[in-house]
């Protein structure tokens, strides 16, 4: 199977309070294509920050990450970025109409959006939100905005930061129907980071539990929750059923 | 006027060193280094420019233009510590600024080309620039503070460096400029300006000093204008790193 991305012992370390903080520590891995990867893990275990570093949002210190077989600093970065779109936990609005935001992806290509209403419907807004000032939809309005928006830029790898874990469960469900869709019709390959276990259960086609800056375990979904391989494993599902 | 005027004209600290007692406002010792400095540095500059207007050499009044350069620009940078090469940008567009609007004015022969007309007028338009210099840095550095999520979101996009920080420059350029305009708006209204006032004391005709007055609001405007502009323009790309990341970490 053709693999999308590959990442090939990649590090990362911020500073913080001056000292230096190992994020991720030689992680490697491959997703293949059309494929849904769900991303779980502790907070600060590294997860938000791999995903920053397949559209070059962050540089990797050491190693490297391939998108179509490239390194991610030999593409053109534009060209990249819009080829691996984002969407973020809290679906940034700029000021102006849902519109005004929707076509930014073309626009900042110097053209106009042939159909705009094609994308809303896709996403499921109606069309008279397209008049409305973006910054006053509600989240799950916005979060979908924001999905159609990136898909403008018909990208063929999708990266969602948490993009259900301010909304409520009627949208975070409707979300979640969303992207299955994208995936099922624009092969489009997802990498998604949720702290929702069972929203990962539900979703994935592989699943990665990232841990203090290392992947501990990659495994189809299926397995992953059925029969972990690692101990650690184990003891964060039993930790995260537990609390739940 | 006589030095004991000048120190007669001391009451007017002491006045305000009894307020801030009376008042426990705790502004004595900034009151008191504020007047001595001011004393002392007005007194040097005096010296200084009896010397470069005695000597009635270019290359004296040059190297006087680019102390005040210098200094400016070493003022402004410190809004800016950490960003690649502020002090040059800085330096840069004053000097820019500088020349262009006294080539203006002495090309077209609006003021003559004496060190007296040149330094002061130069005063005022480094002066003015390096204020500018000083709001746009600090209101550059504010608003991105707080929109760093819409140059992230630009930037995913696909967007350009220059796409995602424009909205951002455009208002931090507005922003600085306000005080300028606002300030001129009420000119002659509320205040009249310390050039002019200077002038009618001496005992130049009022409207003289006027018409002098508004060839100094305008250069100002258009020099205000230019210091913001150019410094945006010079600043943005340092704002970034090679893989077009936002990279402000290292700005203090």
């Amino acid at each position: 199977m053709e693999s999308e991305i590959e990442l090939k012992n990649v590090c990362k370390a911020f500073m913080h309070d001056h000292e230096t903080v190992s994020v991720l520590k030689g992680i490697s891995a491959k997703v293949t294509k059309g494929t849904i990867v769900t991303i779980v893990g502790p907070s600060g275990s590294g997860k938000s920050t791999i995903l920053s570093l397949c559209n070059l949002l962050q540089t990797p210190d050491e190693g490297e990450i391939h998108i179509h077989g490239k390194e991610v600093r030999e593409w053109n970065i534009q060209e990249l970025r819009r080829l691996v779109g984002i969407a973020f936990q809290d679906a940034p609005m700029l000021k102006g109409t849902s519109l005004d935001n929707l076509s930014l992806p073309a626009r900042l290509q110097g053209k106009s959006l042939e159909n705009p209403k094609k994308y809303m419907k896709y996403v499921g807004l109606t069309e008279d939100l397209l008049s409305r000032q973006a910054k006053e939809l509600s989240g799950g309005q916005k979060q979908r905005l924001a999905f159609a928006r990136t898909l403008v830029n018909e990208p063929s790898v999708l990266l969602l930061d948490e993009v259900t874990s301010a909304l409520d469960s009627l949208a975070s469900h409707e979300v979640e129907e969303l992207v299955l869709r994208i995936n099922r019709e624009q092969h489009t390959t997802i990498l998604w980071v949720t702290h929702d276990l069972s929203q990962a259960e539900r979703v994935g086609d592989q699943t990665w539990l990232v841990m203090d800056g290392s992947i501990i375990e990659a495994a189809p979904t299926k397995q992953f929750f059925t029969e972990p391989k690692d101990v650690r494993t184990k003891q964060f599902l039993d930790m995260k059923r537990n609390y739940k | 006027m006589s030095l004991f005027a000048i120190l007669l004209s001391f009451g007017f600290v002491i006045l305000a060193l009894f307020l801030s007692q009376a008042f426990k406002l705790g502004l004595g010792r900034d009151l008191i280094i504020t007047s001595i400095r001011a004393t002392i540095q007005l007194f040097i500059v005096g010296y200084i420019l009896k010397m470069v207007f005695g000597f009635d050499n270019p290359f004296a009044v040059i190297l006087m233009l680019l102390i005040m350069i210098i200094v400016a620009a070493e003022n402004a940078a410190k809004r800016g510590k950490g960003l690649p090469y502020i002090f040059w940008k800085i330096f840069l567009t004053i000097s820019f600024v500088e020349i262009i609007t006294q080539g203006f004015l002495l090309g077209l022969q609006i003021v003559p080309a004496t060190p007296q007309y040149i330094i002061s007028i130069s005063g005022m338009i480094i002066g003015s620039s390096m204020v500018i210099a000083n709001l746009f840095l600090n209101r550059l550095k504010g608003e991105l503070e707080m929109r760093k999520e819409e140059v992230l979101l630009v930037l995913s996009l696909g967007g350009s460096i220059k796409q995602s920080i424009y909205p951002i420059l455009k208002q931090s350029i507005r922003s600085s400029l306000i005080p300028t305009i606002e300030g001129q708006k009420t000119i002659g209204l509320v205040q009249l300006p310390g050039m002019m006032t200077g002038q009618i004391i001496a005992g130049a005709d009022p409207i003289q000093a006027v018409r002098f007055q508004l060839l100094i609001v305008f250069m100002i405007l258009s020099a205000a204008s230019l210091t913001a502009i150019i410094l945006g323009f010079l600043i943005y790309p340092g704002l970034f790193n090679r893989h077009q990341q936002l990279d402000i970490q290292a700005w203090k």
